[in-house]
């Protein structure tokens, strides 16, 4: 501790010998070598485990995938460097397509439909009761469970003959049977509505929040005004949950454009590709066809894509709140 | 709140609080059964299926029928104990590094001011922007040969721990809470000469505990949810975590429905149960935590 401590009391020492007092104005200006003293050097020894596991886990590898994407990667007989031909390869690639409209189909649905739902269970469960509080507390348990575990009972759920669970249900109403996740033509809905199921409670707590940030006398005024039920909702209630609305988007379509483990454990892609996304897409190429160029070549691609999308929001949000 | 207050605009939809609106209140009623029934109902069944001797697809019910623990008998030679084990180990390990980590970098980002501090935000909100996804391809390899000490953590535990040992989240939640503790508490602990790990030990970390609670279940939360980044630090499938193991026991055609049901319970029990004892900590952090990402 006595290290530490005196490397503390060296800091106004340091500074008042190499910066002149109280001059911190430009610090990055001055161009004179400062010698590391306690009170930069200590900051960054409670940053370091952070810094040295996010420099060897997370931008090592985002280097690493930048300088794959760029070669053919041949195990054991050396990578040659071809250029931006992975990416022209993928961009062409019949299965890259599909996946990428597969993908796109996937998290605006989910993200919509998260949403809506979302919004009518927090409609539902807004107020302060202790049996509120219970039902709001059940609701929310798919969002704390595994999406594995939730794979799993849902494909069960989602047994195809007339019999299974689901199919029974529907038959009651006269519907179905239907294959879920085993005919192409149901899969891609299926696998998106359990998405909805696991995420509309989550995007429920967000609304509620914001719910409880709207004036209550707004509602009144409404009333006084003549306004129904749904008029106040369309007039008063959606138009101040637009903040809150526009980082669920946010957080939702970014999500939904890197989806895997849904897809993985529901369907694995298939049948038949039907529900193939881009992430199974670029597993399948790097860890089955052994292609870890082409696959991080998908992967940068995918960063590129959630990025234009986070910087161009923020940007739309800084503009509207500039206005 | 207070009864009081209570009026029909404390709801955005107008609910009726008064006791003798009976429509109101029963079709508020229905309408929250068949939600809890909608949500709840899903996990119910696996309770019972784990329950039940030899579900069956085409009979699913919230109560076993033949009652028994069966399942758990056949998943244990099927190593479910030990794919356990390894999810624990596993959450356990990153969690108190994840913590740890967060507490640290926190510590120097709220309470002091330094240069570079701008440079080093920016960076931890870079990997927030960062897809786990994106990287998972090159992280495997960076694993299979660690940078400089050539070290393969390819099949290890801690292959899984280390990279979800610091997560920008966590940093970002404890630092703004860390922002409010009053400057009077660290100046008068340095009067009385307190260094500067004394400093952060006694007197800051006390007073975070509600943070600690908060990064603690969302941390929990992230690293149980984990699956791409366990099944490539895999090399064979004894490395497996149990929500990775699943998929392994369902494409298995010796192991029934009753078993997969078992590891899927033994997979949703740790987080019910810490969602459960730290639910406020948990709602609480949604709402901060995704209006200020």
């Amino acid at each position: 501790m006595t290290a530490v401590q005196s490397l503390g009391d060296t800091r106004d020492v340091g500074s008042t010998a190499s910066g002149g007092g109280a001059v911190e104005t430009h610090p990055v200006r001055r161009r004179r070598r400062r010698r590391l003293t306690g009170a930069t050097f200590i900051p960054w020894l409670f940053l370091f485990p952070a810094a040295l596991i996010f420099l060897v886990f997370k931008f090592i590898p985002m280097a690493e995938g930048i300088r794959l994407s760029l070669f053919e990667v041949r195990p054991f007989l050396g990578d040659i460097f071809v250029g931006f031909q992975n990416y022209s390869t993928i961009l062409q690639d019949e299965k890259f397509l599909t996946a990428s409209w597969h993908t796109l189909v996937l998290a605006g649905g989910q993200t919509v439909g998260a949403m809506v739902i979302g919004f009518f269970l927090a409609l539902l469960l807004e107020g302060h009761t202790k049996s509120l509080w219970f039902v709001r507390s059940a609701v929310f348990l798919p969002v704390v469970a595994a999406t594995a575990v939730i794979g799993e009972i849902w494909r069960l759920f989602f047994y195809p003959a007339p019999e299974g669970f689901l199919n029974e249900l529907i038959s009651w109403v006269g519907l179905g049977p239907w294959e879920y996740i085993h005919s192409t033509d149901t899969s891609l809905v299926s696998v998106m509505f359990v998405g909805i199921w696991k995420h509309a409670p989550y995007d429920m707590v967000l609304i509620l929040a914001g719910l409880a940030g709207i004036d209550r006398q707004q509602y009144e005024a409404a009333a006084i005004d003549g306004a129904s039920t749904p008029q106040r909702i369309w007039n008063v209630t959606l138009p101040a949950l637009r903040p809150v609305i526009t980082i669920l988007l946010t957080l939702a379509a970014i999500r939904g454009l890197r989806v895997f483990t849904e897809v993985y454990v529901l369907t694995g892609g298939g049948p038949a590709g039907s529900t193939d996304v881009w992430m199974t897409r670029v597993y399948t190429t790097a860890f089955e066809q052994s292609e870890a160029g082409l696959a991080s070549a998908g992967s940068v691609l995918l960063f590129l894509v959630t990025l234009i999308l986070t910087v161009s929001v923020q940007w739309y949000r800084r503009r509207r709140e500039a206005r | 709140m207070s009864t009081v207050n209570s009026s029909r605009f404390d709801s955005a939809i107008g609910w009726s609080a008064r006791p003798d609106a009976w429509v109101s209140k029963g079709i508020r009623v229905l309408f929250s059964a068949v939600a809890v029934i909608l949500f709840c109902g899903p996990l119910l069944v696996i309770f019972s299926g784990a329950f039940d001797h030899n579900p069956d697809p085409t009979k699913l019910s919230v109560i076993p029928e033949n009652p028994s623990l069966i399942n758990f008998q056949v998943a244990a030679e099927n190593k479910i104990w030990h794919y356990l084990m390894n999810s624990l180990i596993i959450a356990g390990g990153a969690l108190l590094l994840q913590l740890s980590v967060s507490v640290f970098a926190a510590y120097a980002l709220a309470r002091k001011k330094f240069r570079g501090q701008a440079i080093a935000l920016l960076v931890i909100l870079a990997t927030m922007m960062l897809p786990e996804e994106v990287i998972a391809i090159p992280l495997s390899l960076v694993i299979g040969d660690l940078p400089l000490v050539h070290v393969s953590l390819k099949g290890t535990l801690l292959g899984v721990i280390l990279p979800l040992g610091a997560w920008g989240f966590s940093i970002f939640v404890m630092t703004e809470f860390m922002k409010e503790i009053p400057n009077e508490l660290e100046e008068a602990a340095k009067v009385d000469g307190a260094g500067e790990l004394r400093l952060f030990a006694q007197i800051i970390l006390p007073l975070c505990k509600p943070a600690l609670g908060v990064i603690a279940v969302f941390g929990f939360n992230m690293i149980w949810e984990q699956y791409l980044l366990p099944l490539i630090v895999a090399a064979d499938p004894s490395d497996y975590t149990l929500t990775v193991a699943l998929l392994a026991l369902r494409s298995d055609d010796m192991v029934g429905t009753g078993i997969v049901l078992a590891g899927a319970l033994l997979a949703l029990v740790p987080s019910l149960v810490v969602y459960l004892s730290l639910q406020k900590s948990f709602l609480r952090g949604i709402t901060t935590g995704a209006i200020k990402g």
